[in-house]
């Protein structure tokens, strides 16, 4: 069993199994209560899947994109958690278990994924087709746009189907998890996808004070 | 759980030093502090993103180095404790996830404290650093915390349930004053150290800058706030005449003067709170303690006053773990509470919440 934790967009824990799928699942959409929450979903999902962390064999985490103050509560709490378990910590991009749970209800052909990255820009990945386990194969790398981008005729992806997602699910992300470690595919790299510089501009000096 | 010695991990990241401290009751057994400092440098102060960030990076390695260095395992620990505030929201956040990760993952206790009241506890351990026993801590004492985040004069008249915030600063922290009058003299961030450089070889009385908040009127009003913004600027101004006169800066004597006018305000109201609430004894804490001219000040007319001064090792001064683990440890053995999970991160946690 895996425990799952995205706070890319809103909080999402979860406590998923390969076989037995999505054991348990905590959401809550709102973006400004990820350090409140996110303590009470694991408690809650591990004693819902009557699981005790030293049983669970991985913690996933959700490594964006989403907006950087909320994405890194679930990180620190993903590394953390495995940390204090003993167990691995398992990085899954999040716009890939939106994919995935696209896919799983049926779905098929190519798309993309987009969520809200604030200051009127959003998040997108596009992928081709989910595979034979159920794996959404991602053929661009996430990436931020203004929506405008997305909208012109000679996007690389213009025409694909697309997915405006306003929450991760933590189940689906855990999922994915499952068929890429099962499947010996490779996991994403152990780093948040903020795809944005940190906002800081160098002043141009000490302002004078004196007319 | 141990009551008595509790084994307890601090977590601090309210700025932008991640601190994990680990102690036994007033025992420091690790104190690990990556700071990220040197990224602000360019920028002339702390980006709260960049801190942000650089905490996330720092945890896992820094809880590894702790864990480490006190020669524990997770499993042992009593408690965690961190800070939920006061501190830059972002920043705060990522300690507060992690920590409730942490606890949950161990089975443990959470105490959820905050961080100026963490500041006075870091005098609990101070003699476990130089190895020598210091006498415990009494109470009530003053305390004064100055940093580039805050700049605060509390009554503790018991550090787990009774502190009351005398006054603040209410534009610059103390330390931001340093860094920004560095700027205007040309000298790199952080400011604090080349000021007190540069000073050494100035005269602090050669320039007779203002001490804010210091006039009877402003008494009335804000007797134990404290304001930096007038200081800036009339220091400023100083170099500007000088500048536009075609002069020279003389930057030491600058240097020493605003240090010194820093220090007259800080130590004038410190030891008017002393002498108003009949309390003997000082406690200086925040990173600003690191100011010679400061700890020299303080010393002098601590003596003469007949007032006891405490000043906590530096590197638990700065901002750190371990005096976050010593407030959780003293939480405990006075038999609090712990925490529940549902506390979030409190940029601005008033100081007479000791714990959340
Ligand atoms: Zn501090």
């Amino acid at each position: 069993m895996l425990l799952a934790i995205d706070t890319s967009a809103g909080t999402s824990v979860a406590v998923v199994d390969l076989t037995r799928g999505v054991i348990a699942e905590r959401g809550e959409a709102d973006t400004m209560r990820h350090a409140e929450i996110v303590g009470p979903f694991i408690v809650e999902c591990l004693r819902e899947a009557d699981i005790a962390p030293a049983a669970l064999s991985g913690v996933v985490g959700g490594m964006g994109p989403g907006p950087f103050t909320g994405l890194r509560v679930g990180i620190a709490s993903a590394r953390v958690f495995a940390l204090g378990a003993g167990k691995p910590l398992v990085p899954v991009i999040s716009h890939d278990a939106i994919a995935y749970g696209h896919y799983r209800r049926g779905h098929s052909g190519p798309l993309v994924v987009v969520t809200d990255a604030r200051r009127r820009e959003i998040y997108w990945s596009a992928y081709s087709h989910a595979d034979a386990v159920g794996l959404p194969v991602r053929v661009s790398r996430p990436g931020l746009a203004k929506p405008a981008e997305l909208d012109d005729p000679n996007w690389l992806h213009a025409g694909w189907d697309r997915l405006d997602a306003a929450t991760v699910s933590a189940g689906e992300l855990g999922m994915v998890a499952e068929l890429t470690h099962s499947h010996h595919r490779s996991f994403a790299l152990n780093e948040p996808l903020y795809l944005r510089s940190p906002d800081v501009t160098l002043s141009a000096g000490p302002k004078r004070v004196s007319r | 759980m141990n009551h008595s010695d509790p084994l307890v991990l601090g977590i601090e990241t309210s700025c932008d030093e991640t601190g994990i401290g680990i102690v036994r009751g007033t025992v420091l057994l690790s104190n690990t502090i990556a700071s990220s400092m040197d990224e602000h440098a360019r920028y002339g102060g702390v980006v709260p993103e960049i801190a942000a960030r650089a905490h996330l990076d720092e945890l896992v390695p820094a809880i590894n180095a702790a864990v480490a260095e006190a020669g524990i395992r997770l499993a042992d620990l009593d408690a965690i404790a961190v800070t939920c505030g006061p501190g830059l929201s972002g920043a705060l956040m990522v300690g507060v996830g992690a920590a409730k990760a942490l606890a949950v993952a161990l089975d443990k206790p959470i105490y959820a404290v905050n961080h100026l009241v963490g500041h006075v506890g870091a005098d609990l351990l101070g003699s476990d650093i130089d190895g020598s026993d210091t006498e415990p801590l009494e109470y009530p004492t003053i305390a004064l915390l100055v940093s580039g985040g805050h700049t605060s004069l509390l009554l503790v008249r018991d550090l787990v349930s009774d502190v009351e915030l005398l006054g603040e600063t209410i534009d610059d922290a103390a330390g931001e004053a340093f860094d920004k009058v560095a700027r205007l003299l040309s000298l790199p961030y952080p400011g604090g150290p080349q000021i007190d450089r540069v000073a050494a070889e100035g005269n602090p009385k050669a320039i007779r800058f203002p001490r804010g908040l210091s006039q009877p009127k402003d008494i009335a009003a804000h007797r134990y706030d404290f304001s930096f913004s007038g200081l800036k600027t009339s220091v400023a101004r100083f170099v500007e005449q000088r500048q536009d006169a075609g002069e020279p800066v003389p930057t030491a004597d600058v240097a020493a003067s605003f240090r010194e006018a820093v220090v007259d305000i800080l130590l004038i109201k410190a030891l008017a709170a002393c002498a108003d609430y009949g309390v003997p004894r000082l406690l200086l804490g925040g990173g600003v303690i690191a100011n010679q001219r400061l700890r020299q000040i303080a010393t002098e007319r601590t003596d003469a006053a007949g007032i006891a001064l405490r000043i906590p090792p530096l590197s638990l001064c700065t901002d750190n773990g371990a005096m976050i683990a010593a407030l959780g440890a003293q939480l405990i053995m006075a038999g609090h509470e712990p925490s529940t999970l549902e506390f979030g991160a409190d940029s601005t946690l008033p100081v007479d919440q000791v714990q959340v």
